[in-house]
């Protein structure tokens, strides 16, 4: 079983970025133009991973960490996400909390190397992204821990096992709520409207992308990477819910990337239909997402 | 043929042709006469007791005889009232004589009408849910009467009464629906009948959903009786009411309301819990009396005082059919005296507003000489809603008080004889200065009518004549409906 | 079709959290056109047999005021009166939100200690029920706009009729006329409360209206201070 697991975490590492493609093209079709091709991506990350290191003298190690941590622990964190019935590749009880852990290590390494250039720009741009992952991550962890509820079991590959179809019909409407907050913790975490514009060039509109500012060269491409790999964790989260039948890794990985698809044309659609929400919304809009989730759970109870 | 028929058809389509005739004086005369064959109808069924319509839906027992009447006579009585004051108002452009727009002669009459409907079909409906929509048109039917004068009180009074019934008798329904629920076996889904005789002769396999449904349908229908501490739309809206639509509220609507308690009592009676609902009747009333009392006390506007006044009085009645007993006799005889002396006090007060033109008691004085039959009136109301005898009210509230204290109430008794007292005094400080104080107010405009006079005098003495003199076929009427009740003569 | 009532409760549970969260009228005013909507359907998706004639156009009706013409009538109001927010509740909407999650808790509580007969595919039902009139309740209390207390009203409404219709077998259907009309009438009249409280007041702010009452602020110490300068 352990070689399925492995084929699709390789499809996923593999095709991750191609998301980021989709949306952009998306985006521009809504937007009357052509846009750019769906692989440029990749020649991003291959460009910028051959640039030359050019460091500052105000950054200390820390400045390196960043982008290194972030990508490790989203390696590690897609090898806990099962796909359907495909159990992933290190499960045991609890490694839902370990996820989300690993996903807070990672925001707080970019964090730190973001603050470690000293510019204030930057300790502004922190606060505002730890105050949304502050508001993100009790929803996530209590649509977790209700859809925990629903299956009994606390590894994420046995509950996302047990979601077959007398379950959806039996928990209907926790299982919507659920995912209506994970699509919402989708875009809040990954800077998608309505929380964050990701192609803003005006600074003091930015979240997210004020950690990245100040990276260049190889450390972008991590970054890149690894916003791709973020993006494709956070869709595994809702497509799983869907009672998948066990199915062989061949057509696994293949409805695993028809779901990316299908997750990336949402994202596109929703960045283009709606606009920024102004930042106190954006605390109105995740707290929601909370009591969402707490809704949720009472329902599961 | 089945009079009650021409009963619920008539004001409804006096209503609709008074809308579209073009011709006010014409309106007016069907108006009037509609109210008189109402009236009429009404007196017939003292002779001879209508037939049940719609399988028992619609029935008119005893008891909703007696509120009938009431309701019939007061609106009578409002209707000649009604029209008086129309007469003396320019309706130019919808305007009275101070230049404020008021409600068109035309929507006043059509829109009264229709109360009346409702509060007819309110009074004969043996139905919970027929009674509910009747109760509920009532509160539709006499919200644009309140805000008759385009004044920011009136509109705000409209307001608060309006959402503060609606909210009350949705929660009634909520009973209505706990009340099906505790009759109905689970599983078996046949139709639950809201009928009064049917729910009280059902088995009843649910004990606490059956005690919260009346609960609910209590406070419910209670916000609309206006017992404390869902009375507070109630000092707003019948004060700022024009004074023929104040005497109708406090005399008719307030009964109409009761009746639906006290329809509703007998279920829970017949099914033996009386000892429950008669605790909840006598707390609601007892709190009801404070309530009025302290706010009564020091009171400044005299047609708020007679609303308040009002809810003083259906606490009372709370309190005397909670005694159980010969409490019900006293708090129906209390229920026929108190409709009555009301509605002659407000036809009063519009009076010496109409004259006055201010509804603060400190600005009218020496009433006495200017207005010397109002004044008469005035005092005479006063003495006769604080329970003087002969009126009627000294003797039920006497009879209300005497089952008190034979059944052991001692503490329910003291704060009864206290509050009245209190009461009395307290209107005595309002009503007497009026009518002697000579330090010089406002002077009055014209002066009063004879017809202005003629209908409340009517009023009262009518009180005063239930006082010395009950008529036959009223005692056996009445001893039907408090046997009906549960009570004892 | 087995989540059809599933996806009806879900949304209106989920209309409910709207309108606790938000601050716009309109959008209030859609979210109850949604519940209108919704719970005239109810009854069908819970009885699968006898469609009888009058059960259809009842829904029909039920349909067309509470989804379409009540929402308008609200509509209207809120164009001529030109109140198009609910700018200072007393209870903001964030806390209203969150007050109202504890509620649901409240509500499954309530069912469950009411234990009435339900089939258990419906189990959701009643405390999404409770909720709704929970919500109106709440929007009466809390709101301050009169405009948003009507809404409040009919959402109350709308949770009693789903409470109703969850539980009782059949209603006789001239009840539910009645009620549908008694609810018409009410919003028309409120309707023109409402534009008369605009227009004698400029505003529609239920908490200013405050003129007539016996108890003002500060009434026992100008009281006392009164009695003491009379001596």
């Amino acid at each position: 079983m352990k070689i399925y697991s492995l084929i699709v975490y390789f499809f996923i590492l593999l095709f991750a970025p191609l998301m980021l493609g989709i949306i952009n093209r998306t985006k521009a079709f809504f937007a009357g133009r052509r846009g750019a091709p769906l692989l440029q991506v990749y020649f991003d990350i291959i460009k910028l991973l051959r640039k030359e290191r050019i460091y500052s003298r105000t950054t200390t190690t820390a400045f390196l960490l960043g982008p290194r941590v972030t990508l490790a622990a989203l390696l590690a964190a897609l090898a806990m996400i099962p796909f359907g019935k495909i159990p992933a590749l290190i499960s045991f009880p609890g490694d839902l909390f370990l996820l989300v852990y690993l996903l807070g290590t990672a925001r707080f390494f970019t964090v730190l190397s973001a603050m470690d250039t000293g510019s204030s720009f930057e300790g502004m741009g922190s606060s505002r992204e730890v105050w949304f992952s502050f508001l993100a991550e009790p929803a996530l962890l209590v649509a977790f821990i209700a859809l925990a509820r629903h299956s009994g079991v606390l590894s994420l590959s046995s509950i996302y096992a047990s979601l077959d179809h007398t379950l959806w019909r039996e928990e209907f409407i926790s299982l919507i709520l659920i995912a209506l907050v994970f699509s919402i913790i989708l875009l809040s975490e990954n800077s998608r409207i309505p929380v964050d514009d990701p192609n803003t060039h005006l600074e003091l509109t930015m979240i997210h992308e004020v950690m990245v500012l100040d990276h260049g060269g190889p450390d972008l491409g991590l970054i890149t990477y690894s916003a791709g790999l973020k993006l494709a964790l956070f869709s595994i989260f809702i497509t799983a819910l869907l009672p998948w039948p066990p199915v062989n890794p061949w057509a696994g990985s293949l409805i695993a990337g028809l779901s990316l698809v299908v997750i990336s044309l949402g994202v596109g659609i929703v960045e283009s239909s709606m606009a920024r929400l102004p930042l106190r919304k954006v605390t109105h809009f995740l707290a929601s997402a909370i009591l969402i989730s707490l809704v949720a759970l009472i329902l599961s109870l | 043929m089945n009079l009650l028929v021409p009963l619920l058809l008539a004001p409804l389509f006096s209503s609709a042709i008074i809308m579209i005739l073009p011709n006010k004086k014409l309106g007016k005369i069907l108006f009037l006469t509609t109210g008189a064959i109402h009236l009429t109808i009404v007196f017939f069924f003292w002779f001879e007791k209508p037939f049940p319509i719609l399988k028992g839906w619609l029935e008119l027992d005893s008891l909703g005889l007696l509120i009938l009447s009431l309701m019939s006579l007061l609106f009578f009585c409002a209707s000649i009232a009604a029209t008086n004051h129309l007469a003396h108002t320019t309706l130019l452009r919808n305007r009275d004589k101070t230049g404020r727009k008021v409600l068109s002669e035309k929507k006043t009459l059509a829109v009264m009408l229709l109360f009346l409907e409702s509060m007819t079909l309110s009074t004969l409906s043996q139905h919970l849910g027929l009674f509910w929509i009747a109760i509920e048109a009532t509160t539709l039917a006499s919200a644009p009467l309140i805000s008759y004068h385009r004044h920011p009180r009136s509109v705000e009074a409209t307001w608060k009464y309006l959402l503060i019934c609606s909210v009350g008798i949705a929660l009634a329904f909520i009973g209505n629906i706990f009340l099906s629920l505790s009759i109905t076996d689970p599983g078996s889904g046949s139709t639950v009948s809201l009928l009064i005789r049917d729910l009280a002769a059902s088995g009843r396999p649910r004990d606490s959903l059956f005690k919260t449904a009346f609960i609910f349908l209590f406070v419910g229908y209670g916000t609309k009786i206006g017992l404390s501490p869902l009375h507070t739309w109630l000092p707003d809206a019948h004060s700022e009411a024009p004074a023929f639509m104040s005497s109708l509220l406090s005399g008719a609507l307030l009964n109409g309301a009761f009746l639906g308690i006290l329809r509703i009592s007998t279920i829970y009676t017949a099914q033996g819990e009386s000892a429950f609902i008669q605790r909840i009747f006598m707390l609601f009333g007892l709190i009801s009396l404070l309530t009025a009392l302290v706010f009564m006390i020091r009171q400044k506007d005299y047609k708020r005082l007679l609303a308040y006044s009002s809810i003083e009085h259906m606490g009372i009645l709370a309190l005397g059919f909670g005694l159980g007993g010969r409490g019900v006799y006293g708090a129906l005889l209390h229920l026929l005296n108190h409709s009555l002396i009301k509605g002659a006090l407000f036809l009063t007060a519009g009076n010496i507003l109409a004259l006055y033109g201010t509804k603060k008691a400190p600005k009218v004085r020496f009433m006495l000489q200017k207005l010397p039959g109002s004044s008469f009136l005035w005092i005479t109301g006063f003495l006769a809603i604080t329970a003087f005898p002969p009126f009627g009210l000294f003797f039920s509230e006497f009879i209300i008080a005497k089952t008190a204290l034979e059944s052991g109430r001692v503490l329910v008794s003291i704060i009864f004889f206290l509050a009245l007292t209190l009461i009395f005094i307290g209107s005595a400080y309002l009503f007497l200065p009026m009518v002697l104080g000579k330090d010089g107010a406002r002077e009055p405009g014209k002066k009063e009518t004879p017809l202005s006079l003629a209908v409340p005098l009517l009023l009262l003495v009518l009180s005063l004549l239930l006082g010395i003199y009950f008529p036959a076929p009223l005692a056996e009427v009445v001893e039907k409906a408090v046997l009906y009740l549960g009570g004892s003569i | 079709m087995y989540f059809s009532i599933e996806i009806l409760i879900l949304f209106i549970l989920l209309s409910d959290l709207l309108l606790l969260a938000s601050s716009r009228i309109l959008l209030c005013i859609r979210t109850l056109a949604l519940q209108g909507i919704l719970l005239s359907l109810l009854p069908f998706l819970i009885e699968k047999e006898d469609l009888e004639l009058h059960r259809l156009l009842l829904g029909l009706l039920a349909l067309i005021l509470r989804g379409i013409v009540f929402p308008l009538m609200i509509k209207r109001t809120v164009l001529k009166v030109g109140v198009k927010r609910e700018v200072e509740p007393f209870i903001g909407f964030t806390a209203s939100l969150f007050l109202g999650v504890l509620a649901f808790v409240g509500c499954f509580i309530l069912d469950d200690k009411l234990a009435l007969p339900i089939s258990a595919d419906h189990r959701f039902l009643l405390p999404v029920a409770f909720f709704t009139i929970f919500t109106g309740l709440f929007l009466i209390i809390t709101r301050k706009k009169a405009l948003t207390q009507v809404i409040g009203y009919l959402v109350l409404e709308n949770g009693i009729s789903t409470f109703g219709i969850s539980t009782l077998a059949k209603d006789p259907w001239f009840l539910e006329v009645g009620i549908l009309l008694d609810l018409l009438v009410g919003v028309f009249i409120m309707g023109i409360i409402v534009f008369h409280i605009n227009n004698e007041f400029d505003h529609i702010d239920s908490h200013q209206l405050s003129m007539l009452g016996d108890w003002k602020k500060g009434s026992i110490t100008n009281y006392l201070n009164a009695e003491r300068e009379d001596k």
